[in-house]
């Protein structure tokens, strides 16, 4: 059974059927013994850090998610999900994440050009790192194979932990990981067959 | 870089996909869900729904197919028709649209776009406007391009970006249906004012059409068509592969 961790933000109807499609169990849940009880977990999110991180905290899930990360239960975080996992936040002022990955997530304006659209709304290729081994959620991918992103904020001074990055004027983290914990700032349950094969290879790890 | 993106648009009513389409190999060619799992296997980057029902029974069945739909296509979907107030794109975003496409709904009520922006991201809040030349002025139309609203179109589109919409359709009534190529001068014109993406709409008749709009204008992010879809006039995996040969960057 996989947790797909209910804590009030965003719609997450389109994750669990993806889930669903693959013939995976999930269960959309808040409560603790379930999430404590699942397989693997998965932590969504759309909207402001701020406010997800504080709904995390008033619900103690985020207590909840370290204890079950720390016995190496897998875990992935998708968008605002992957950011929460990060030491801090500098969305609109200066946040603390869950601090299961090193790093910072930061406005995206700081490095792509001025002439680019922010948010980076579209598909976009990925790029894997030189010189590591492929993560096993990309078992299924080919480097350049596309995902679909929605975001103004992308997370840094994470090097070690990159475990794809895609191209936006400057190369911003497209997904990173940490032992059992990985996160993707992109949409695998909106990015097709290819997005599917992610959530496939996570759920056979 | 972020690819050019190839949209179909569905238009149904009574839960059936109008205008009709031609399909080999598909059983119910007017069944929006059979239709928008052909589109989405077959390369499709998103996927645009317009109800043009009337009547609250045709709003309900929409919605039952929404969620079918959103339960089997795994790209982006975008909503629209009837978009009215915040409770419509409560609505549809329930149903698992991604994005909700406004216009007559906005031109009764400039501040709706402002106020679904606000409370669901300007991701979320498509701005679609159908524009015709009048004395050769880009001048809105409303009601499915029967209304002249006598408001100009480029600065109407300008100030729905300000307020918060995340992305412009443009609707060329004057290129709409002709198939001789999208309306370029018009595009041209709303790509000069919003740094938001442009989708193109209007006027596709066959794969150098799309060529041209790439070419001509980097700006326009998205070509949207339906009837030469629907009808295999153009195959998106086809048009897909001519436009990646011509250096177009397309996910394939």
């Amino acid at each position: 059974m996989i947790a797909i961790i209910d804590y009030g933000v965003g719609n997450l109807f389109s994750l669990s059927s993806s889930f669903k499609s693959i013939g995976a169990d999930t269960v959309v849940t808040g409560d603790p013994e379930v999430i404590r009880k699942a397989e693997k977990l998965i932590l969504p999110g759309v909207g402001a850090f701020r406010d997800a991180a504080e709904k995390l905290r008033a619900t103690g899930l985020d207590k909840v998610i370290l204890e079950e990360t720390a016995k190496g239960k897998p875990l992935l975080g998708i968008c605002l999900g992957m950011q929460m996992l990060f030491e801090k936040s500098y969305e609109y002022g200066e946040y603390e994440g869950l601090g299961l990955i090193p790093g910072s997530v930061v406005p995206m304006k700081r490095v792509v050009p001025d002439d680019l659209k922010v948010p980076h709304i579209g598909w976009n290729g990925l790029i894997f790192p030189k010189n590591k081994e492929k993560s096993k959620i990309f078992k299924y991918l080919n480097e350049g194979d596309h995902m679909y992103f929605v975001h103004s904020y992308y997370a840094t001074d994470c090097k070690d932990f990159v475990s794809s990055e895609t191209e936006y004027g400057a190369i911003l983290t497209a997904s990173a990981e940490k032992g059992n914990v990985y996160g993707v700032q992109f949409h695998p349950e909106k990015s097709g067959e290819k997005g599917l094969s992610i959530l496939k290879a996570f759920c056979e790890i | 870089m972020i690819t050019k993106r190839i949209i179909p648009c569905l238009d149904v009513k009574d839960g059936r996909v109008v205008k009709g389409v031609n399909f080999l190999g598909l059983a119910d060619v007017s069944s929006p869900v059979k239709l928008a799992e052909f589109y989405s296997r077959n390369g499709a980057d998103e996927l645009v729904f317009y109800d043009i029902t009337a009547s609250s029974d045709g709003r309900r069945l929409f919605t039952e197919i929404l969620t079918e739909v959103a339960s089997k296509i795994f790209i982006p979907l975008t909503v629209g028709g009837g978009i009215n107030t915040l409770e419509d794109f409560d609505r549809v975003l329930k149903c698992g649209a991604d994005k909700v496409s406004v216009n007559s709904g906005a031109i009764k009520n400039p501040s709706l776009i402002g106020e679904a922006a606000k409370k669901y991201g300007d991701q979320c809040v498509v701005l679609s406007a159908d524009i015709k030349r009048v004395d050769g002025k880009f001048t809105l139309f409303a009601k499915g391009g029967r209304e002249n609203t006598g408001i100009d179109a480029i600065e109407w589109i300008k100030r729905g970006a300000e307020n918060g919409a995340g992305e412009i359709v443009v609707n060329s009534i004057d290129t709409d249906g002709v198939k001789n190529g999208f309306d370029l001068p018009m595009l041209e014109a709303v790509c000069s004012v919003v740094k938001v993406p442009v989708i193109a709409s209007g006027g596709a008749g066959n794969i150098d059409h799309f060529k041209t709009l790439f070419h001509t204008l980097p700006a326009v992010d998205a070509g949207l068509a339906a009837s030469i879809f629907h009808f295999g006039e153009v195959g998106i995996k086809d048009l897909k592969d001519e436009l990646y040969k011509d250096g177009i960057n397309v996910r394939r």
